[in-house]
């Protein structure tokens, strides 16, 4: 007891042994985290000699102008603009489909059980062999699969039950009252919605955009085999790890990557923009 | 519909009948309730959690339907009318204030879902906040105020709707000792003001009978006793209204003896106590009967000092616990086997000749304050 004790407590002039330890794993995993991404966003800046590994090779922005210039890299900004197309698509589906979901699991009703273990079902099962089914359905009732009809489904099925998972916590603490209350103010159910429930559950709902948007964004295994004969983004990439050995590659996931942070960067601002907005308007008038 | 004489008044409530049950009549919240709650009658409903007040509340409220009965609120039958037909408003237990929006927005909700315009909700928002004085937050959210001003939110959002009946569900549970009793002046200042009936539900006994012009104690789905506060105080109905209620003990015993208004009952000792009874009671010999004596009607004597004087009841007993309350102090018996016996004893009194723990001494009180029970 008391040698465990004095083990956590900090004697003077230091920290314990134990703090050092932790602090050496943290800064390995750190390392082993990010180091592989910074290299290769270093690496995409290299001039026209660039090769795939250190050292570097000049400095510019050769690479980048060669993304989208050169054919033999691949259909970078056709697949970059149905990526996007498809993110937006599915967030849209996500966020409503989601909400409505979350608002029925409130309340249990026939069959909810199973509706709710058939929805996570299609998490267990492996993502690139869920494509392979979905791509064969469609090929079995003769449809084309397409990167808007046939990947969107598949992209759907990883992005609804995650976006109904976030909404269940969401909603634990949405309080019922509020709904009563309104009702009981005279509102109709809609303006419940619009007034109260809506409002309430914004920031739980641009947290599913987000996570919905993201998925859909660098989503592979389950669009390897849906997305019929124009590659999204991330399949264009894997393509190009095969036929493409120059630096372009490195500037393709930079690029990517960028896209990624503005993404996530817009949604937390605008959160922060309602907030701060809200805080001013009170500040203002009081 | 025929209009009753008896509750015409437009915030007349009454209860005929009233049976909620729940999963295809399997439980039942409440059990066949008949009730009465004149025009301008702040009513509160007294019981343990799980007794069906809740329910009650919300089924005046219009947020649940009763499977059997009627309800009607100024002379007319409301079962399936939604809560603005009703002419009610709620106040929910924790205010249930929309955390989204200020006290203004908050207050003028009601008026808002009704199309009316923004100037004009906001000049009756306004209004409101200056009667309840909340002039100066009507910028802030909910979570920025004080427990007892987010209370004056939930009245003002309420009330702002006109309602001819409030319904209150436990108003000040969520509030610190020292504010609760601050905020239930002022409901019943409000209640005054507004001039309408409330109904206020509530497990704090202390609550209900400060505010009620009626008192409803309830048990399983039933009501017990229903009355003014004063009555429900003074002359419970039984053991469980007469222990809710508090400020009673109970004592239990066999009729021995019966001698016109008089009767003796034999306890758990074997000494006789003496009970008065008047033509509302019939007593039969060997009949087991329950009395309730107030706490405060207790009187502590010493056996050396004498005989118990004539007119009072006693019962011997020894002193198992002393607590001083300031104005009083709790003097705890062993006269009973189950619940504590406790006298109230004035502070200056006891302190004249104080007594201590484990002393046996008469516990004495007047046989005409003891109340016989109807229901042993």
């Amino acid at each position: 007891m008391s040698r465990s004790a004095t083990a956590g407590t900090p004697r003077s002039g230091g920290r314990p042994w134990t703090f050092y330890v932790l602090l050496a794993v943290f800064i390995l995993y750190v390392i082993g985290l990010y180091a592989p991404m910074i290299s290769i966003y270093i690496l995409s800046f290299q001039d026209v000699r660039g090769g795939l590994v250190f050292p570097m090779k000049g400095l510019s922005l050769h690479w980048f102008v060669d993304l989208f210039t050169q054919v033999r890299t691949g259909d970078v900004k056709g697949s970059f603009d149905r990526s996007i197309r498809l993110a937006v698509l599915v967030t849209v589906l996500t966020v409503v489909i989601s909400f409505l979901a979350g608002m029925a699991f409130r309340r249990r009703y026939f069959g909810d059980t199973a509706v709710f273990y058939l929805m996570i079902g299609s998490l267990v099962v492996p993502g690139l062999v869920l494509g392979l089914g979905i791509g064969l359905t469609f090929n079995f009732l003769g449809m084309r699969p397409s990167w808007y009809t046939s990947a969107l489904g598949a992209q759907l099925s990883c992005t609804l039950p995650f976006g109904v998972l976030i909404m269940f916590a969401v909603m634990s603490r949405f309080n019922t009252a509020w709904e009563e209350a309104s009702r009981d103010l005279g509102a109709s159910p809609l303006q419940t919605v619009w007034l109260v429930i809506l409002p309430i559950l914004l920031p739980g709902l641009v947290a599913v955009a987000l996570f919905g948007f993201t998925l859909s964004y660098d989503e592979f295994a389950r669009t390897l085999q849906t997305a019929g004969t124009l590659n999204t983004l991330p399949l264009e990439i894997w393509s190009m790890t095969l036929n493409v050995t120059s630096p372009a590659l490195y500037a393709l996931g930079t690029v990517t990557t960028i896209v990624s942070f503005v993404t996530i960067g817009l949604a937390l601002g605008s959160i922060v923009m309602i907030q701060r907005r809200r805080a001013q308007r009170i500040k203002n008038e009081a | 519909m025929t209009m009753q004489t008896t509750s015409s008044g437009r915030g007349a409530i009454e209860l005929a009948g009233v049976v909620k049950s729940y999963d295809g009549g399997e439980t039942t919240a409440v059990d066949g309730i008949n009730l009465k709650i004149p025009d301008g009658a702040y009513c509160c409903v007294l019981g343990p959690s799980g007794c069906g007040k809740s329910t009650i509340l919300r089924m005046i409220a219009g947020h649940e339907d009763p499977t059997h009965g009627e309800i009607l609120i100024g002379g007319e039958n409301v079962v399936g009318l939604p809560p603005v037909k009703r002419r009610t408003a709620m106040m929910f237990q924790s205010y249930a204030l929309f955390p989204h929006l200020n006290v203004r927005d908050n207050i003028a909700y009601a008026l808002r879902v009704r199309g009316m315009s923004r100037s004009e909700r906001y000049r009756r928002a306004e209004e409101m906040m200056a009667t309840v004085q909340l002039g100066e937050f009507a910028e802030r959210l909910p979570g920025q105020l004080s427990g007892g001003q987010q209370q004056r939110v939930a009245l003002a959002r309420a009330a702002i709707t006109e309602p001819r009946v409030l319904l209150l569900d436990e108003p000040l549970s969520a509030l610190d000792e020292h504010l609760r009793i601050q905020m239930r002046t002022e409901l019943a200042t409000m209640q005054k003001n507004l001039g309408i009936t409330f109904v206020h539900v509530t497990h704090t006994q202390m609550e209900a009978i400060a505010l009620a012009d009626l008192v409803v104690v309830m048990e399983r789905g039933k009501i017990k006793q229903a009355g003014p506060a004063r009555e429900v105080y003074i002359a419970p109905r039984d053991r469980y209204v007469a222990e809710f209620m508090g400020g009673q003990n109970v004592l239990r015993g066999k009729v021995r003896t019966i001698n016109g208004v008089r009767a003796t009952m034999v306890g758990r000792g074997e000494e006789p106590i003496e009970v008065a009874f008047d033509g509302r009671h019939r007593l039969e010999k060997d009949e087991t009967i329950e009395i309730a004596v107030r706490r405060d009607d207790i009187e502590l004597l010493r056996p050396e000092k004498g005989k118990v004087p004539a007119g009072k009841a006693a019962v011997s007993s020894r002193i198992v616990g002393i607590e001083y309350q300031g104005n009083f102090v709790k003097v705890m018996l062993d006269a009973t086997d189950d619940v504590a016996f406790i006298a109230f004893v004035p502070e200056r009194r006891f302190f004249q000749d104080p007594m201590k723990v484990g002393e046996v001494v008469y516990a004495a009180w007047d046989v005409e304050h003891a109340h016989l029970m109807i229901e042993p």
